[in-house]
């Protein structure tokens, strides 16, 4: 005797807001009356901290720190001790989107050390005999538009020998002068980075051109705090040695859950960053680094 | 055995003839017949007012009134009716059929875009798959499961159920990830991408979608290595292939999302998509958003791109620009242009109205142009060893498809420019060819002075020149330049041409300025343009590897040619051929020309031009015929010269002829129909010869069919099918006696005579074995009806002849259980009977016939008799043994057989006969196999023929013949 439980959301695309109403149907699939000791359904909103395993000694001590918080949490009952009849049985459901007190609906993120996520979880519990049954299944959340619209302010840049740093033998290095420019360094999380990038002249071949998206998530609270950066991901622009002063336009999609609007709070932060990195053909590594406000309009 | 003595009655042939013309009666032409010709009437014009009325426009028959077939078709023929209606409607039909009333706006609207003259990629597909060839050896990388696109959180732990099996399928993936594959031919490497197409097929049916796209992924990501680069189109081919395919299934498998309750229409805007659909479509845009590396992202891209139509209105449009500049971030020029062939080939197909992007690609393209020259460039060709203008015409596939997309119904002002925007790049030769393969060839061959300046201009480094001649020639080949202008191009082509050293360039090229030259020069130059091939061709050989376009250009010279004095008054035309010296090649070309002269050459020709050249053509073909040859081919051969033979004629020069027909044979011997064919004519030729002498010949034309007959003797027995033999030897033995050449026609007749125990008694007759007999018995047949008129000789006994014949066919071993012999006999009865007459049925003229000499000697008539009645004995034997046997049923056909000879030619008055008759009658009717309808039809006949004056005996054997009624 097999029973399956599934949980089908209205939108196809599970994107919700704060305030709306998280909409759908519990489906229970099953060939013969099934007996039961009653369903529930429960929404849940956390955010769940980690700490990089380099930072884990010093910030045992900040252990409380760490513990989940919980954005939201709600619980209902669907269905009480009885039986459904053999088939197909839809429960619809419906929670609003509220929270309690001055708490904040964060963003849906997946990162590395910090994760908001959003979940309906449906438990079915049964007799000894038989093995509850329990269903998980993720919603996205988006913040609300935020009201202030920046009018786009392109930033240039320009890269010679000159004008990096953390080199070792500035005099080894070959002569280059890349321009350009990125559109805009307050992006819309749901439209495109872009802008361009020019190789003026360069005295080696390149091999590649390339944008990594890179979050930097912190940690902590007043006592002290863990900063990591790392890579979300890295896209190529240019391929080889391109053709010199032909501007390569630079263009990037924000990848979902894994980028949110830029995130402060007083236990962690979420911000991120753009850089451009130049590959030259004996692998020489040039970076140019910009920081993003990312927002939702 | 009963002796009976045959008597045949007296004939008077001329009354018989009298009796038997019915009543003349005045046939009014115009009036109905029933053999008339149905006229049908082009009705094209008229079939619009006749809708769905059968029968009333009958009238519409013109001047046929009552013929009840053209009636019944209601005056149009069906077929006539048919092609009157496609002729008007077939647009509409084509384009209704295919898409309904939903699709049909949409269709009409993508027809302006993109119409059938578009010259589509599939054909280009295989055009570059067998250009670019290598045999270098080839190697694959695959690195599956190196780019994660996003990378999975680590220990992250609430991912959902969905994210963590693809990622268990990516793991299962990675297990062995990287695959090299070394060392693959050309062909094994293709395999290899056909394999990779099918396991791209059977990952998207079973649902792993992300096994799918890692396959397009590495397989686009093969498009950045240019090792082995004379095979980089090829690979293109091969990979966009399979982009196609992924394309294809990403695109159906969204559509059938949206199908529920009802498959979306053709012309689906974004409001008909679902949100599945559309978050599904997102998904996919996503995911490939994030692909590490820029080709493969390019190309994915790319290959969805028809997609974008379930998510927004504008995506393609925002969309195809915003890849093209992409595409600048390709440093290698040859990927960078290969890309852009593929979004422009993408593009043309899913917004064929787009064209700005199109055009920005070119430009794009020209603004990297100098990178081809680059350092990296140089040291890549250097690495591999790839000579410069072999680089170079790799690129020629990508940017003609580009230019032909960008060219396709293009404004002229637009082509200028273009052509402006080449002239600053120097005239670069790589631009300037795809320019000219592109671009209309009338608008090619308009400006056809301006490019050859810009041709000559060009550095002669980088591109061969006579590659730019070459396409400039392919242009000039559909589209005429100013007719002032021709000859410089000519001139100023043919220089250049002809410095090319290598004879395989120079033949590709001159081959398709051949075409030019005959379309509009005469034969002084395309005279001229032979002789300097046969210079190029010449040395070492060279043509042995170019027989392929040497042929073509034979072709297009026949093409254009059609008069052959003209054509062979060419000096080199012959020497051209002679260049053809592989056998079967030559064979091949001879037998085009051939083909060309029989369909083209209308009059009869003596032209010793014409003469000589065909002789020597068909010679060759002769020539090529050995034992090894297959029927069909000798078959065709031989037709081909039979009508070569036929056009020839000298007129009334007909000893010249005779001459022709004999150096003909010498030089067709091995050609039986040949040999044939000429007998006929050496007939005709005396036949003609008696035509003009009205019958009458002097000494001198009595010679000369002497000597068409002498011809005829002794070309006769070189033909091994015996009944040619037979039938020739007749044939002419009829043509000679007509001339009054008797002993020729004795000889003739002898020498059929006297092969005919050569008969075999089973003949092949298209490859089944089929007996002789019935072969045999016309031939006898006919050979009694001409014995009739052919006189005694002189030396030999009475119906020399006639005995001959009767004992060859007695001696014959024929069949067993074959009626054959007797039925010689039985129709030998009316000949001997019409021997014994005073005036023959027929006569040649002049030629004293048997009447004549003998004058109805009695002498001669008991001979006769004599015969007659050896032979009804003959006969009346073998009906007996008939009898005997199982043999009833042809007893009784056979005796009737008899019975209708002696009724017919037989004097029944006497007794005897007459008894036998009746006796046949009865024997035919005694076993009941006697079609009774016959039996009736034959009485009444007879009784017919007794109310004749002369006849009457016959009532009395009427009466004795009695109607068997069937029981």
């Amino acid at each position: 005797m097999s029973v399956t439980l599934d949980i089908r959301l209205k939108r196809a695309n599970k994107v919700y807001r704060e305030g709306e109403a998280v909409a759908g149907v519990i489906v229970l699939a099953c060939k013969e009356p099934l007996q039961h000791h009653g369903i529930s359904l429960s929404m849940e909103g956390v955010v769940n901290l980690q700490l990089s395993s380099k930072s884990v000694g010093v910030f045992e001590a900040f252990y409380n720190s760490v513990k989940p918080i919980q954005l939201i949490s709600s619980n209902i009952e669907v269905a009480k001790a009885g039986k459904i009849p053999g088939g197909k049985t839809e429960i619809p459901f419906e929670f609003p989107l509220h929270t309690k007190g001055n708490k904040v609906l964060y963003e849906t993120y997946h990162g590395v050390f910090v994760n908001i996520q959003y979940s309906l979880r449906c438990d079915m519990r049964r007799s000894l005999l038989a093995k509850d049954l329990s269903r998980n299944c993720e919603f996205i959340v988006h913040c609300q538009p935020q009201k202030a619209k920046v009018a786009p302010t392109p930033v240039n840049f320009t890269i010679t020998p000159d004008t990096l740093e953390n080199t070792r033998e500035r005099s080894l290095l070959p002569k280059f002068l890349i321009r350009g420019h990125l559109d805009a360094t307050h992006c819309v999380i749901s439209q495109p980075l872009t802008g361009e990038v020019v190789l003026e002249n360069s005295d080696v071949p390149i091999k590649s051109i390339e944008l990594q998206l890179v979050r930097v998530e912190t940690c902590g609270c007043a006592e002290g705090y863990a900063r990591d950066a790392t890579e979300i991901q890295n896209i190529q622009i240019a391929e080889g040695d391109v053709c010199h002063g032909l501007s390569i336009p630079i263009y990037m999609v924000f990848p979902r859950l894994f980028t949110c609007p830029t995130l402060e709070t007083t236990n962690f932060k979420v911000e991120f960053e753009v850089n451009v990195v130049i590959v030259l053909h004996d692998d020489h590594l040039i970076t140019e680094n910009f920081p993003l406000k990312l927002c939702r309009v | 055995m009963q002796s009976l003595q045959m008597r045949s009655r007296g004939r008077n042939y001329e009354a018989e003839l009298q009796r038997c013309r019915p009543e003349v009666a005045l046939v009014e032409f115009g009036d109905y017949h029933p053999l008339k010709p149905i006229m049908v009437t082009d009705t094209k014009t008229r079939h619009g007012a006749r809708k769905g009325s059968t029968s009333s426009s009958s009238s519409s028959s013109s001047s046929v009134p009552p013929d009840p077939l053209s009636s019944m078709l209601d005056g149009t023929d069906p077929l006539s009716m048919f092609a009157a209606a496609s002729a008007s409607e077939t647009p509409a039909i084509s384009r209704s059929a295919s898409a309904g009333d939903l699709g049909r706006k949409r269709k009409e609207k993508e027809e302006e875009a993109v119409g059938a003259d578009f010259e589509p990629w599939s054909s280009k597909r295989g055009e570059i798959l067998a250009r670019f060839t290598t045999t270098e050896k080839l190697s694959i990388n695959l690195f599956m499961g190196s780019d994660r696109g996003k990378a999975p959180s680590p220990g992250s732990s609430a991912v959902s159920e969905k994210v963590r099996t693809r990622l268990e399928e990516l793991d299962d993936l990675e297990e062995g990830s990287q695959r090299e594959l070394l060392n693959l031919s050309q062909q094994d490497y293709a395999n290899r991408i056909e394999e990779l197409n099918q396991s791209l097929k059977e990952a998207w049916a079973s649902d792993q979608k992300v096994k799918a796209l890692k396959i397009v992924i590495q397989c686009s990501k093969l498009l950045s290595d240019t090792s082995v680069i004379q095979f980089y189109p090829s690979k293109f081919v091969l990979i966009t292939d399979i982009l196609d395919t992924f394309g294809q299934l990403v695109y159906d498998r969204i559509w059938s999302m949206c199908s529920d309750p009802r498959p979306l229409p053709d012309s689906f805007t974004v409001d008909d998509v679902n949100d599945t659909a559309k978050e599904t479509c997102l998904n996919w845009f996503f995911k490939i958003a994030s692909i590490r590396e820029l080709l493969p992202r390019l190309y994915v891209e790319a290959a969805i791109l028809k997609c974008n139509r379930f998510l927004n209105k504008s995506g393609i449009q925002e969309t195809l620009p915003r890849l093209t500049a992409m595409i600048k971030g390709i440093g290698d020029p040859l990927v960078a242009a290969y890309t852009r062939a593929y979004l422009c080939r993408v593009g043309v197909e899913v917004a064929p109205h787009l064209k700005d992007s199109l055009n920005q690609n070119f430009f794009d393209l020209l603004g990297t142009f100098r990178q081809i020259g680059g350092e990296s460039v140089r040291k890549q060709l250097a690495l591999q060893r790839v000579e410069a203008p072999e680089y170079l015409t790799l690129y020629s596939p990508a940017i003609s498809w580009i230019l032909q997309c960008i060219a396709y119904r293009a404004p002229e002002p637009l082509l200028t420019e273009m052509m402006e925007r080449c002239k600053k790049l120097g005239n670069n030769a790589l631009l300037l060819n795809s320019v000219m393969r592109a671009f209309r060839p009338e608008f090619v061959a308009d400006r056809a002075t301006d490019f050859i300046g810009m041709i000559k201009d060009c550095d002669e480094a980088g591109f061969p020149k006579h590659l730019l001649f070459g396409s400039l020639g392919r242009s000039l080949a559909c589209a005429d330049p100013p007719e002032s202008e021709r000859l410089t191009i000519l001139n100023e082509a043919w220089k250049v041409i002809t410095k090319v050293r290598s004879p395989r360039d120079y033949v590709n090229c001159a081959e398709i300025w051949v075409e030019f030259t005959c379309r509009h020069f005469t034969k002084r130059e395309v005279n001229t343009i032979l002789a300097d091939i046969i210079k190029h061709m010449t040395p070492d050989r060279a043509f042995e590897d170019a027989y392929s376009q040497l042929q073509s250009v034979i072709r297009k010279i026949l093409t254009y040619f059609h008069d052959f004095s003209v054509l062979f008054s060419m000096e080199r035309f012959l020497p051209f051929l002679d260049m053809f010296q592989k056998d079967s090649v030559r064979v091949e070309v001879c037998r085009s020309i051939m083909e060309i002269f029989i369909k083209h050459q209308l009059d009869l020709t003596r032209d010793p031009v014409i003469l000589n050249a065909m002789l020597h053509i068909c010679k060759t073909m002769h020539d090529s015929v050995n034992a090894l040859t297959l029927e069909d081919e000798r078959r065709s051969l031989a037709l081909l010269i039979i009508g070569f033979i036929r056009m020839v004629s000298f007129g009334r020069d007909f000893e010249q002829q005779l001459s022709f027909c004999v150096e003909a044979r010498a030089t067709f011997c091995n050609l039986e129909p040949v040999l044939v064919q000429l007998i006929h004519t050496v007939n005709q030729l005396a036949m003609e010869t008696r035509r003009v002498m009205r019958g009458s010949h002097s000494r001198k034309t009595a010679a000369f069919v002497r000597a068409c007959a002498a011809y005829s003797f002794i070309t006769i027995p070189s033909l091994s099918s015996i009944f040619s033999r037979l039938s020739l030897y007749l044939l002419s033995g009829q043509v000679a006696l007509a001339n009054q050449c008797l002993s020729q026609a004795d000889a003739f007749l002898k020498a059929a005579v006297s092969i005919l125990p050569e008969v075999p008694r089973s003949i092949s007759v298209e490859g089944k074995l089929r007996s002789s007999e019935s072969f045999l018995l016309d031939f006898t047949n006919n050979f009694l009806a001409m014995l009739l008129v052919v006189p005694d000789h002189p030396e030999h006994g009475v119906l020399y002849l006639v005995r001959g014949l009767l004992n060859m066919v007695q001696d014959y071993t024929w069949e067993d259980n074959s009626d054959a012999k007797v039925r010689v006999y039985v129709s030998a009865l009316p000949l001997l009977a019409a021997m014994g007459q005073e005036t023959y049925v027929y006569s040649v003229p002049k030629v004293d016939s048997n009447e004549t000499l003998y004058g109805g000697d009695p002498k001669f008539l008991s001979e006769i008799n004599k015969l007659c009645e050896t032979l009804i004995g003959q006969i009346l034997d073998h009906l007996k043994v008939l009898g005997r046997d199982e043999g009833t049923r042809r007893q009784g056909a056979l005796a009737f057989s008899l019975f209708g000879v002696l009724l017919a030619h037989g004097d029944l008055r006497n007794n005897k006969l007459s008894q036998l008759a009746v006796n046949l009658w009865n024997l035919s009717h005694k076993h009941g196999h006697c079609e009774p309808r016959v039996s009736v039809r034959t009485l009444e006949f007879v009784k017919h023929q007794a109310q004749q004056p002369d006849m009457s005996h016959l009532s009395d054997t009427v009466q004795r013949l009695t109607l068997q009624s069937r029981t």
